[in-house]
Formats: structure tokens, sequence, C-alpha cells
């Protein structure tokens, strides 16, 4: 039985864990914005930005760790930008974010476009190396599939925890998660609902940005143009499936690169009837299927889309 | 800061508007000319030129203008009755698709009839595709925003399997492409030897059209009233979920007809590349025209000016032509700050105290 042999294999198992990473990284980041109030759809553009910025730190001679750093600097700076449209001055959530992608993505492909005119195939960078995790990767399956990977998934992995205790175990979380359903009462305790939601777009579009990264830094060694390729999209219908828990995110995030992985291996044995495209379309749909899943009794966070204005009543 | 409602918007403030947003994405183009190492004078200038410069230029950049009607036309329409279509791309593509499978032979009429009949063929196949997203949202309240845009994906890859399997040309040298439109149901081009076709006219009688629909019938005002309160809207006994789909019908009509005009107008047959984001360059053309019709014209010159004339000056001067898209990203940027002080007000007051006294 074909499925079978490739969920027996631990290098679909590795593989799914791999795809997962972007994800993670980038749906914990709009979950963030989403759970303060603000939908941030410029999530595309900012994700390719972290991929060209992390990248470009690297091939400028910068370390990888400080790929990471640039990147999330790179995308804090475009959730500035999108919290001064959608925090402070309260416009459109829609139309901002797609103008952030639209702005971040063009401006990526114009740098790197100047900084390396004529090449014709993208120049490589070394990324993240497999860590050693000495006798432990030599165990059979187990080792394969937990322990012959990079420090940028691992990092991946310790992020969900940590944004769990933040939202939930600090003043912080509190007062982010208050910014998304009550603001006005966040405002009476003295808290400026404005900070908050800056605070959180900014660092939530720090992850979007990192989790571009991961593809150019560590699961690839290149960037490319188109490179996301709605990613992102997939990421906020994966906040949509979490129901806006990150612990849920984090399943639906490797439920999804379970697919993606089990997608490949099976165009490679049913490619000759099926047309390849059919495959690709898969996370796509799956998207979509979850999102119907679940919309029902989404739990949508009650001020999402909604400017704050001191002194209105909402 | 505080926001202070304005009761009435100068009118002169709807038309400086626009031009500020433009002059303030301009002078982040220069910052980027500047950095290339051009004079940003000598860029725009060649920008004008290149758009505008002689006349095979100014067809070229009407050409181009055709289809951001039709997709801005198309944002405009759903955005106005807050339905967040960003699936001009995918419709686009649809209504190509479409026009390819029933233009290319399988049938066959003359001109007065075979036009008309490509151009409802492509409406009601951009329309048909936007339904799903419709009756998700309708039915069980999924946001059109994440679906329209994932729809954009599923469906170029579906227009590329038909490009290299059922629809591909087989005298296409193995170029993914498809067979090209019949002679008949070709768009006439307006001007001899221009890339310019009849594409243009449809697409200003439908800006006129559409602006008639808003201005004059009840469902005009259906849709300008959903958009402005839908909670009133739905009080005053409008039926949001019948609006919802008569808004979708035409904005995906719109977009489809975007793709008709491209394939049997521009290019004759279809290819994977027929549009480079005119569905997404459609949100910043109706952004920037504040969603009305006629002024969609207007901008979708603009853009398309912008389009072909960044192309001339990154041949010229070496300029990433990226730097076309970057100013139609920060002009949309820079008209939601107009738009909103149109609506408002900004107070800066030194102290809220002195207020509390008084």
């Amino acid at each position: 039985m074909d499925i079978l042999d490739i969920f027996l294999s631990a290098s679909f198992w590795a593989a799914t864990i791999r795809i997962a990473c972007p994800l993670i990284f980038a749906t914990l980041g709009e979950l963030i914005c989403e759970r303060a109030g603000v939908l941030n759809l410029g999530i595309e553009g900012i994700m390719t930005a972290g991929a060209m910025a992390g990248w470009m730190w690297v091939y400028q001679g910068g370390d990888l760790i400080g790929g990471i750093v640039f990147a999330a600097f790179i995308g804090a700076l475009f959730g500035l930008l999108h919290a001064q449209f959608t925090v402070i001055l309260g416009v459109s959530q829609h139309v901002t974010g797609i103008g952030i992608t639209m702005l971040a993505s063009s401006l990526s492909y114009f740098v790197f476009n100047m900084l390396l005119p004529n090449t014709t195939t993208p120049p490589k960078v070394v990324p993240f190396q497999t860590i050693d995790a000495g006798p432990l990767a030599n165990l059979p399956f187990v080792g394969e599939v937990f322990f012959q990977h990079t420090f940028f998934t691992y990092l991946a992995f310790a992020l969900v925890p940590m944004v769990i205790y933040i939202l939930y175990k600090t003043p912080l979380g509190l007062a982010l998660r208050t910014a998304g359903e009550n603001p006005s009462s966040l405002e009476s305790q003295g808290i400026s609902v404005f900070v908050i939601r800056t605070i959180a777009v900014m660092f939530g579009s720090s992850l979007m940005a990192v989790g571009g990264a991961y593809l150019t830094i560590s699961a690839f060694d290149a960037f490319y143009f188109g490179m996301i390729n709605g990613r992102g999209w997939i990421c906020i219908a994966l906040v949509i499936f979490a129901s806006w828990q990150p612990g849920k995110a984090l399943l639906g995030a490797l439920l999804f690169a379970g697919l993606d992985a089990m997608q490949v291996r099976m165009q490679l044995q049913l490619g000759t009837f099926i047309p390849y495209q059919v495959f690709l379309m898969l996370p796509y749909l799956l998207s979509i299927a979850a999102m119907v899943i679940v919309a029902r009794k989404a739990k949508y966070p009650k001020a999402l889309l909604q400017p704050f204005r001191r002194g209105e009543r909402n | 800061m505080q926001f202070e409602a304005r009761e009435h918007t100068p009118v002169a403030f709807l038309l400086i508007v626009p031009l500020v947003a433009v002059l303030c994405s301009m002078l982040l183009a220069s910052l980027l000319i500047i950095w290339a190492g051009q004079s940003p004078l000598q860029g725009f200038a060649l920008i004008f030129k290149g758009a505008f410069g002689s006349s095979f230029a100014i067809t070229e950049t009407l050409a181009k203008t055709t289809p951001l009607i039709f997709t801005g036309l198309a944002a405009a329409v759903a955005f106005k009755a807050k339905f967040w279509n960003i699936g001009g791309e995918g419709q686009l593509y649809c209504g190509a698709l479409a026009v390819t499978w029933l233009g290319t032979g399988i049938v066959d009429l003359p001109p007065i009839l075979m036009i008309p009949f490509l151009i409802l063929v492509g409406m009601i196949a951009g329309a048909t595709i936007l339904m799903l997203p419709v009756f998700l949202k309708n039915q069980l309240k999924v946001d059109e925003v994440v679906t329209t845009l994932l729809l954009n994906f599923i469906i170029l890859l579906f227009v590329g399997y038909c490009l290299e399997g059922p629809l591909k040309d087989p005298m296409s040298m193995g170029w993914p492409q498809a067979a090209p439109i019949i002679d008949s149901g070709i768009f006439p081009t307006l001007i001899e030897r221009s890339r310019l076709h009849l594409g243009l006219i449809f697409a200003l009688l439908a800006a006129v059209i559409i602006w008639a629909i808003f201005r004059f019938t009840l469902w005009g005002f259906e849709i300008r009233a959903q958009g402005l309160n839908a909670t009133a809207s739905h009080h005053a006994g409008i039926n949001s979920n019948w609006t919802i789909f008569k808004v979708a019908l035409l904005s995906g009509g719109l977009a489809g007809l975007a793709g008709v005009s491209e394939v049997a107008g521009l290019k004759g047959y279809l290819t994977l590349d027929i549009s480079p984001g005119y569905g997404y360059t459609g949100i910043a053309v109706a952004m920037l025209a504040n969603l009305h019709p006629i002024g969609v014209v207007f901008s979708a010159l603009f853009l398309a000016s912008i389009f072909v004339g960044a192309d001339f000056m990154g041949r010229s001067i070496g300029v990433p032509n990226f730097i076309a898209d970057i100013m139609v990203a920060s002009s949309v940027l820079c008209i939601l700050i107009g738009l909103l002080l149109c609506k408002y007000r900004i107070r800066f007051n030194s102290s809220r105290l002195k207020q509390v006294i008084s």
C-alpha cells in the first residue's frame, strides 16, 4: 500500500516538520496581530521582505543569526507602518494590508535587483546546517525525524510555548487580548490601546518576516521571485482554522505541512495519472476547506477590524 | 490627537487628495531613483516620455489602460459594498479561459455576434467563479478575503494545466499556449499598426454604465447603503445576501471582461502571462479613484502610464521597473490617509485638560 509506505518513511515526517516551520512563524505572527484586533493582510509581502532581508544579510557576509534578527527588524518596520495606518489613523485594514503587501514585495524585488543587477541564476548562500545531536541523530527513525534539523527549525517549535506564555500568562498578553476583545475597557484601565496594538502588529510582523527568512536561509539557500507563493494567505486561513489559539495553530501548521509533504510524494507515485497542477492546488484547496470546517463556530476576536478612536462609542 | 468628523467635505479635497497621494509616491520613487544613481527629474521625464512621448507610446499606454479599467471597476463595485473581492486576477483568467474554450473554433458566428458572445461568455465565467466565495460567505460565514485570494492561485494552476493539456495549441512548438481566437472573435484595432483595440471603448462604456447604475438605480443605492452601514441597510429592508450576490455577479463579470479583452483584443491567444497582476493592480486603481467609476478611468490611465513609462525608464537608465509597483503601492497607502482627512479633521490638542475645564 503506497500511502502506508509514505507514513512509515522517516523522511516524510522530517519534511513535515521542515515545511511547517515558516507556517508556524507566520501563523503565530498573524495570530498575535488579530488577537490585538488588527487583521494584517500585509503578511504575504512582509514574508517576502523577510525572505529577502534575511538572505541578503547572509549574502553580504553577515552571520545566520544576524540574518534572522535583520529579517525580524525589517518585518517590525513594516509592522510599524501598518500600525500607523490601521491603529493610529484607523483606516481600512483590508486596503492597508493589500497596500503593504504590494509595497513590501515590490520594494524587496527592487532592492534585490539594485544590489544584484544582471544576475540570471539566483546566487546562493550557505544556509543553516543541521545541529549535531550526537548519538540521538543515529537513532533509527526517531533520529531522522526529530534530531536532524537546523537551529532555525527548533526555534520555530520553541516559539509556540513562548507565545502561549506571553499571551496567557503575562500582563502584556492580557492587555493584548483585551485590545482585540474590548479596547474601551483596556483604555479605562489606563493602558493605551494604540500602544498595545502597535506593539502587537510590530511583533507579529517581525515573526512573519522571520518565517519568510526561514525559506531563504534554512529550507533553501537562495531568494527568487514569487517564492512566498501564497504562503501568507494560507497562514491567514490557518489562524481561522486554529480559532486564534497558538496551540491549535501549531497543530494546524503541522497538519497542513503533513498534507503538503504527502502531496509531493503522491505526485511521484501518481504523477503519470494525475496532472501535477492538481497536487500543487491541494494546499490552497485545503486552506479553503479548513476555513469552511470551522467558519460557523469561528470565534473572531470581537474588536477585529474595528479601529479604536478615543472618546468614540463603539 | 483627536478626530473630529467633518460635516461637509470640500469638493476641492476630493480632487486634491489623489494628486497629493501621487506626489508623495513620486517623492518615495525619487529617493529610489537617486539610490540608483540617476536624477529623479530625468527619471520622471523618461517615465513621461515612455508613456506619452510618441503616438506609439500613447497607444501602448491606452492598451494597458484597458484591462486596468475593467479590474479597477471590478474592485470598485465590490469595495463599494464592502465585499472584499481580492480575486480579480483569478476571475480575469477565468474569463480568458472561457473565451479560449469557446472562441477558438467551437462556436463560429459573424463578428457582429461573435464579439458580444465572447464578452458574455467571459463575464459569465468571471462571475461564476466568484459565486463560490459568495456562497461560502453568505451561507457559512467564511471570510471572502482569503477565499478569493486563494482561488487566484488555484485558477492560475488550472489555466497552466489547460495550456499544457486540453487547450494546448498543437501548432505552438511546445510553448504552453492556447490556439488563437478565430478571426471573427478578434476585437478590431482602433488605430492601424498599433495594439490599441476595441476593448478600450468597451471599458469606457462599462465605466459609464457602472456610474449610471450607482447614480440612478435602486440597485446602486442598495450597494452604496450596504457599504456605508450594513446594519442600517438591513433594517431598511435591504437583503444583504442578495445585494452581495448581485455585486459579486457584476464585479466578477467585469474582471472576467478584462480577461476577454486581453485574449481577444490584445494578444489573440491565451498564455499564462496575459496578466502581470492586473487583478491586484485593479484594487489600487479603484482606491486611487475613491471607488468612483468615472474616476477609475483616469486612475487606470495614470497607473498604466506609470507601468509603461517605468519600463521605458528601466530600459534607458537601468532603474529596476519594480519602481512602478512601488509607486502604485505607496500611492494606495497615501490615498488612505487623504480619504481619512476628507472625512475627519485631526486636532492635535496641547492639553486635553484645558478642554475638560472649559
